[in-house]
């Protein structure tokens, strides 16, 4: 058996890969965490977040994609019978059994010569999905590979995670180097059996171990993945313009950058959990959009996404000349959180059907 | 719920897949495969832009079966860019925003849900125009 090092962990690709499109999406209702504290704590106590967005009544993991990967396609400005995977990373897909990507393949012109299939990491689906895209379009077996985060993420009335648990995500189109918009450089997967977080099939809530949730889970993974890709490539935080980490609240991702050497001003852009909550599956690919939205030419960014049961995925990004041209084709992200309507608590208990109405 | 009947429009309600006249290039949604205009056989398919204005809108208090847990809600018709008028609901607007010919655009929404266990239908509604390569 040869010497492994923890270094040739790196996947990169034999062939350069990087994102052609990308896309957010984020319903219009805010769910400001004083209404959460107002009926559960008697407004005592802090909040983790300013505000969390809630998805209408007409809308679902399936809806919000379609309307990501849209906005992706914009910016792409290719054939969708190109593409050869439709991948949706999610905990809240509308069907236990039948695919979400179908439906977003088909809302989006892409059938029926493709793959589809929905991926399930807690909230790193959408980055796992990312990273076989890569694959596939590296290995030439596509030229286009869609990868999608989003979730409509469900917090137990009263608990912790009520405060935080949103909805939205993004959609990413991996394909050629030469058509990117941003090369992937490399990526780098940390996983461990940590139990710090998971939902039992048919429960509807999740469960969680508290305080067990950050050093063993969030904080080892994420450190473990972004130390792995830095130090695989050669890079230290310096390197980078920009950073963004899984967010499941503001705490969190502003630590875990703290500890890796990364300023307040690098994570500034990314880091959206105050004014949008933890999207889950979309949390990290969501806050890369952002920063896409805002980025220039020759800027290198870091993306670290988290899923509990646990793992972490790093991203080693480098932006190309052509996103200036493709920024403003379709809605930012910066846009979709700008546009928000405030709904009290009883609101938020119809929209997200937690009313017994039989 | 008839599985097959929504399956059969999926085309017409994800995307507005219509047909187009060769003869005299009406465009007509939904397909009915004869222009409505000519007369002549209109097979072609044509994906309408999505792009459309407000034509007239009422308040659903009274909900069919199906579209109970949506009420109340708002319905319109809705004048495409194309010609067409369609009926579909109105989202991600409060009533009192709306007047008579203001622009509108497509997004593809959960339409019903056949109860707990049934398939869910997806398909067209409409909202106040907010994306921003439309604005653009």
């Amino acid at each position: 058996m040869s010497e492994y090092k923890p270094q040739d962990g790196l996947m990169k690709p034999d062939r350069a890969v990087g994102i052609v499109g990308y896309g957010a999406y984020v319903p219009r209702y805010r769910l400001p965490a004083s209404e959460v504290s107002k009926m559960w704590t008697n407004g005592t106590g802090g909040t983790p977040i300013v505000e969390k967005a809630v998805n209408g009544l007409d809308e679902d993991v399936i809806t919000m994609s379609i309307e990501a990967a849209r906005n992706a396609m914009l910016r792409a400005q290719i054939n969708p019978q190109e593409i050869r995977a439709v991948w949706v990373g999610s905990e809240s897909h509308p069907y236990a059994v039948k695919p979400s990507s179908t439906i977003v393949a088909e809302a989006i012109g892409a059938v029926p010569n493709t793959m589809a299939g929905d991926w399930e990491f807690a909230c790193k689906a959408g980055t796992e999905a990312m990273q076989a895209a890569i694959g596939f379009v590296g290995s030439g077996m596509a030229r286009y590979a869609f990868s999608i985060g989003m979730d409509t993420a469900q917090g137990r009335p009263g608990d912790a995670l009520e405060y935080t648990a949103a909805a939205g995500g993004a959609a990413v189109l991996l394909g050629p180097g030469a058509e990117s918009v941003a090369i992937i450089n490399g990526s780098y997967s940390f996983v461990t059996d940590t139990p710090d977080f998971w939902r039992r099939a048919h429960a509807e809530y999740p469960s969680h171990g508290d305080r067990f949730t950050g050093e063993p889970a969030y904080f080892k993974h994420v450190s473990g993945a972004a130390e792995m890709l830095m130090e695989s490539i050669g890079t230290k935080s310096g390197d980078y313009d920009w950073a963004v980490f899984h967010q499941p609240n503001a705490k969190f991702p502003e630590r875990v950058a703290a500890q890796l050497g990364f300023s307040k001003e690098q994570i500034k852009p990314g880091l959206l959990s105050p004014r949008i909550g933890n999207t889950y599956s979309g949390s990290t690919m969501i806050g890369l959009t952002a920063i896409l939205d805002i980025a220039k030419p020759g800027d290198r960014i870091l993306m670290v996404s988290y899923g509990s049961g646990a793992g972490s995925d790093a991203f080693d990004i480098e932006v190309t000349d052509k996103l200036p041209e493709v920024q403003n084709l379709a809605t930012t992200t910066e846009a979709y959180i700008s546009r928000r309507t405030e709904i009290n608590y009883a609101t938020y208990t119809r929209y997200r059907d937690k009313l017994k109405l039989s | 719920m008839e599985v097959s009947r929504h399956w059969r429009l999926q085309e017409q309600r994800y995307k507005l897949v219509g047909e187009t006249c060769d003869s005299c290039g009406v465009k007509l949604f939904p397909p009915r495969d004869v222009c409505l205009e000519c007369k002549a056989p209109a097979y072609a398919l044509y994906t309408f832009t999505g792009l459309g204005e407000l034509y007239s809108f009422t308040t659903i208090y009274d909900a069919p079966a199906g579209f109970e847990h949506s009420a109340p809600y708002t319905v319109a018709l809705v004048k495409l860019e194309e010609g067409p008028i369609v009926t579909a609901q109105l989202t991600d607007m409060d009533e009192s925003e709306l007047s008579i010919g203001m622009p509108l655009e497509m997004v593809t929404r959960k339409l019903r849900t056949d109860g707990d266990e049934g398939m869910i239908v997806y398909g067209y509604k409409f909202r106040p125009i907010f994306s921003q390569q439309v604005a653009n």
